[in-house]
C-alpha cells in the first residue's frame, strides 16, 4: 500500500488530501480517502492517484496570419503521463490560415482518442 | 485625418469590447474601438491557458476563446474598430490623437471616451536588484508573449523570481517546450499563486517553489549565467551568510502589474495613488465628466470574468452620458 498526499484545487479551501492506494494488476486502485472536507474532494484526490489528467494548450505553427503562431488545446484532458508525447507531436504541426476555433488541428494526438483543436481563428 | 465619433473606446481587449458591446446595445451608434496591436482581443491572446469564462459563459474556456467570442460578437454589429493604431494623447475635451501606419496621425473628437488599456508589468527597475545589467532578463509576460505569440524561446534554463500566476504559468509552458526551469523564488513565506497553479504547473512537472528566498545579485556579462539568492527574514532583508548560487540563461520575474495610466495623467485624469488607477466616484466615471474607465486600467483583476463585469456597467454608463447629453 501507499500514501499520496493530493492537494485539492476544487475550491479555494485547498484541502490536503490523503489517499492509500495500492496497485492490482498494474491499476492504482484507492483503498482509503482522508481529509477531505468535502465528497468533491474525494472524487478529485481518487483521481488524482487513479489517472490523473490535464487539459494541454500550446501553440502550432501558422503560416499566412497575422501572428506565425495559432494556439490550441486538447478537446478533452489527456492523462498526465502523455503531456510530452503530445507536446513532441503538437510541435512537429503547421497550418495555413484561414483557421477557425474549434477546427480540429491534430486528431488523436499521440493515441489518446483526445483531438488537438483550435482556440482562435487564425 | 480628423474624425468625429459618439464614443472612443482606448484599448481592444475584453474590458473594451465588453464596453463597446454594451454601448451599442443601449442604442448608440458610430462607436470607434482603437487598439495598438494588430488584432483585438488584448492580453487574452497570449493568456492560451484555461481558466477564463465560468462565470460569463458557464465553461472554463482559454484566454484565445474568450476573446474570440467577443471579437465574434463585435463583428456582428457596426462598431467600427482601428488595430495597429497607437494612441499618443487624450485631452480634457476628448479629443484623442492616434498614429497608424496607414493614415498617419489621426484626431478623434468623441462625445465619451472609454479607457481600456490594461495593465503592465513592474519592470526589474523598479526591483532594484543589484548587479550586471545583461540579457536574459524578461518580465513574465513579455516571456508569455514570445512563446505563445511569436513562437520564439528565451533561453533553456530558467529561474523564475515571483511566484504569481503568470509566473508559475510560465513555468510550466516554458517546461512543456523543453526548457529546464529550475526553480521559483518568492520573497514573501506564501506564494501569491493559486493553489491550483502551484500543482499543475510546479508540483506536475516537480519544479520546486523556494519561500522567504530572493535574488540578491545577478551575474553574466553579455547574457545572464546565474544568480545569487538568499533568505530573507521577517523584514524581507536578506540573511547573510544564506547566500546560494543559482545557474540560469534566462530569469523571468513574476512581480505584479500596475494600471497602464500615462494617457489618463496626460488628459489631467486624478489617479489613486493606491490602485494607481483613475479615481472614479459612481459609475466608472473618471474625474473628467464623459471618460469612462474600466479593466485592469482601472484596477488590476484577477478574473477576466469581473472585467467583463464590471466594464459591461462602464459601457451602459457612457451610454447614459451621451442620452443625457444629447436631450
Ligand atoms: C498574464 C496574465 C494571465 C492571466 N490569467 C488569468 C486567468 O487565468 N483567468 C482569468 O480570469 N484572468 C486572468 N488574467 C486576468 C485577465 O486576463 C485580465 O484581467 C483582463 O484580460 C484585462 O482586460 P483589459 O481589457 O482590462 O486589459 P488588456 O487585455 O490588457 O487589454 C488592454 C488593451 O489596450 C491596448 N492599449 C493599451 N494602451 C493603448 C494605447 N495607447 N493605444 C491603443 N491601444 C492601447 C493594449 O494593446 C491591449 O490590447 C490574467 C492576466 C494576465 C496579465
Ligand atoms: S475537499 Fe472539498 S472543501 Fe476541500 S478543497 Fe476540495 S472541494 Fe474544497
Amino acid at each position: 500500500m501507499q500514501t499520496t498526499n493530493v492537494t485539492c484545487v476544487i475550491c479555494p479551501k485547498g484541502c490536503n488530501i490523503e489517499v492509500d492506494h495500492e496497485n492490482r494488476d498494474g491499476k492504482e486502485v484507492v483503498l482509503a480517502v482522508r481529509n477531505n472536507k468535502c465528497p468533491r474532494g474525494y472524487k478529485y484526490a481518487s483521481a488524482e492517484v487513479v489517472n490523473p489528467e490535464r487539459v494541454l494548450t500550446s501553440t502550432v505553427r501558422l503560416a499566412g496570419g497575422t501572428y506565425p503562431r495559432l494556439s490550441v488545446k486538447s478537446e478533452h484532458p489527456v492523462p498526465k503521463t502523455s503531456l510530452f508525447d503530445c507536446m513532441r507531436e503538437i510541435r512537429k504541426v503547421s497550418v495555413t490560415s484561414p483557421v477557425k476555433m474549434g477546427d480540429i488541428i491534430i486528431e488523436n494526438v499521440a493515441g489518446t482518442g483526445i483531438n488537438i483543436v483550435a482556440t482562435h481563428n487564425g | 485625418m480628423k474624425m468625429n465619433v459618439n464614443v472612443a473606446v482606448i484599448g481592444g481587449g475584453p474590458a473594451g469590447l465588453a464596453a463597446a458591446l454594451e454601448c451599442r446595445k443601449n442604442g448608440i451608434d458610430n462607436i470607434l474601438v482603437i487598439e495598438r496591436d494588430k488584432q483585438l482581443g488584448g492580453i487574452l491572446n497570449q493568456c492560451i491557458h484555461p481558466g477564463f469564462g465560468l462565470h460569463v459563459f458557464g465553461e472554463e474556456l482559454t484566454g484565445p476563446e474568450y476573446a474570440q467570442r467577443y471579437i465574434d460578437m463585435l463583428s456582428d454589429t457596426d462598431i467600427r474598430t482601428m488595430t495597429d493604431t497607437m494612441v499618443l494623447s487624450l485631452t480634457l475635451q476628448k479629443v484623442i490623437r492616434a498614429v497608424n501606419t496607414t493614415l498617419g496621425v489621426v484626431e478623434i473628437h468623441a462625445k465619451a471616451v472609454i479607457l481600456a488599456m490594461g495593465c503592465r508589468e513592474r519592470t526589474r527597475g523598479m526591483l532594484r536588484i543589484p548587479g550586471t545589467r545583461p540579457a536574459g532578463i524578461y518580465t513574465a509576460g513579455t516571456a508569455q508573449r514570445l512563446v505563445n505569440i511569436e513562437g520564439l524561446m528565451p533561453g533553456k534554463n530558467t529561474v523564475i523570481l515571483g511566484s504569481g500566476d503568470i509566473g508559475l504559468i510560465m513555468a510550466r509552458r516554458m517546461t512543456l517546450e523543453g526548457a529546464k526551469v529550475s526553480g521559483v523564488y518568492e520573497i514573501m513565506p506564501k506564494s501569491g499563486g493559486l493553489k491550483r497553479n502551484i500543482v499543475q504547473c510546479l508540483n506536475d512537472f516537480g519544479i520546486p517553489l523556494h519561500l522567504s528566498k530572493t535574488a540578491v545579485e545577478i551575474h553574466g556579462r553579455e547574457r545572464i549565467e546565474g544568480i545569487t539568492v538568499a533568505a530573507v527574514d521577517e523584514n524581507l532583508s536578506p540573511i547573510k551568510g544564506t547566500e546560494e548560487y543559482v545557474e540560469c540563461d534566462t530569469l523571468l520575474l513574476s512581480v505584479g502589474l500596475i494600471p497602464e495610466n500615462e494617457l489618463s495623467r496626460g488628459a489631467g485624469i486624478l489617479i489613486d495613488p493606491k490602485t494607481k488607477g483613475p479615481v472614479c466616484e459612481s459609475g466608472f466615471e473618471t474625474s473628467v465628466p464623459g471618460i469612462f474607465a474600466c479593466g485592469n486600467v482601472y484596477k488590476v483583476y484577477d478574473l477576466v470574468d469581473n472585467v467583463t463585469k464590471d466594464s459591461v456597467l462602464a459601457g451602459r454608463y457612457a451610454a447614459e452620458y451621451i442620452r443625457s447629453k444629447s436631450e
